[in-house]
């Protein structure tokens, strides 16, 4: 017998209501992260030099403004995912393990922005 | 109940090393490296929109020695976590998982991962 109402039963989800989210964001953003990475590096290398005059000129084209934008949130996306494996792996103990998740997300949320934070206020032509 | 002198189940220590571990490890090692990376570019996209005073600080600590060898060591992590991640992808789409491919793919990996880094750093 079934005791699964026909609405749980068609969505599938289990008691957890979720099981495939993680492995999937994780797979899409390390798709990303091919592109962006690799558009990362080589721009590094195709600069003249790592002036601050001339970094502020990279940054403030739209396109590598969008590009940086992009990396800085699918990296701190693919990161947080990352990190929560690892300590859901080796943190025990209910405290510790939950602590160590906010304190993760937090973190997380705050790196990305900060770095997109910096990208725009180059980009917007902030007088530096 | 006492654990001590029950069957224990196979754990890492009573198999030959095989190169597919090494580079399981190796993932995570590198993610946690590239995750602590994620943090030296953030402190150093916020140093340039901080002016140029500030940026000459932060560029200063990259370029001593410790500095360069960590940026090293962090290209070495982004190229060896590239390509054993699109490894990694490759496995999700259901091929090559045969013990002869994993093997093969993880050298493939490896020396793809050297070759990256160096050309990176020496042809311009």
């Amino acid at each position: 017998m079934n005791l699964r109402s026909p609405l749980s039963h068609v969505l599938g989800s289990g008691s957890a209501k979720e099981g495939t989210d993680h492995w999937w964001a994780q797979r899409v953003t390390a798709l990303g992260l091919v592109f962006l990475g690799l558009w990362f590096l080589f721009a590094l290398q195709q600069l003249e030099s790592f002036d601050h005059a001339q970094v502020v000129r990279w940054v403030s084209q739209p396109f590598a403004g969008v590009m940086l934008v992009l990396l800085c949130l699918t990296l701190a996306y693919h990161s947080v995912l990352g990190i929560q494996v690892i300590i859901e792996d080796y943190v025990h103990g209910a405290f510790l393990k939950v602590a160590s998740l906010i304190l993760s997300k937090f973190a997380h949320i705050f790196v990305a922005f900060a770095g997109v934070y910096a990208v725009l206020k180059i980009s917007f032509g902030a007088d530096l | 109940m006492t654990n001590e002198g029950r069957p224990l189940s196979p754990f890492l220590s009573v198999y030959r090393w095989p190169i597919t571990m090494t580079l399981s490890i190796l993932h995570r090692v590198t993610g946690a490296g590239l995750s602590l990376g994620l943090v030296v570019l953030t402190l150093w996209l916020i140093s340039a929109a901080s002016g140029s005073a500030a940026y000459a600080q932060f560029y200063g600590l990259l370029q001593t020695a410790a500095g360069r060898l960590l940026l090293i060591a962090w290209s070495f992590a982004f190229f060896f976590h590239l390509s054993n991640g699109v490894r990694h992808l490759v496995w999700d789409v259901g091929r090559g998982f045969e013990k002869s491919q994993a093997n093969a793919s993880a050298w493939f990996v490896l020396v793809l991962t050297f070759v990256m880094t160096l050309s990176f750093w020496f042809v311009v």
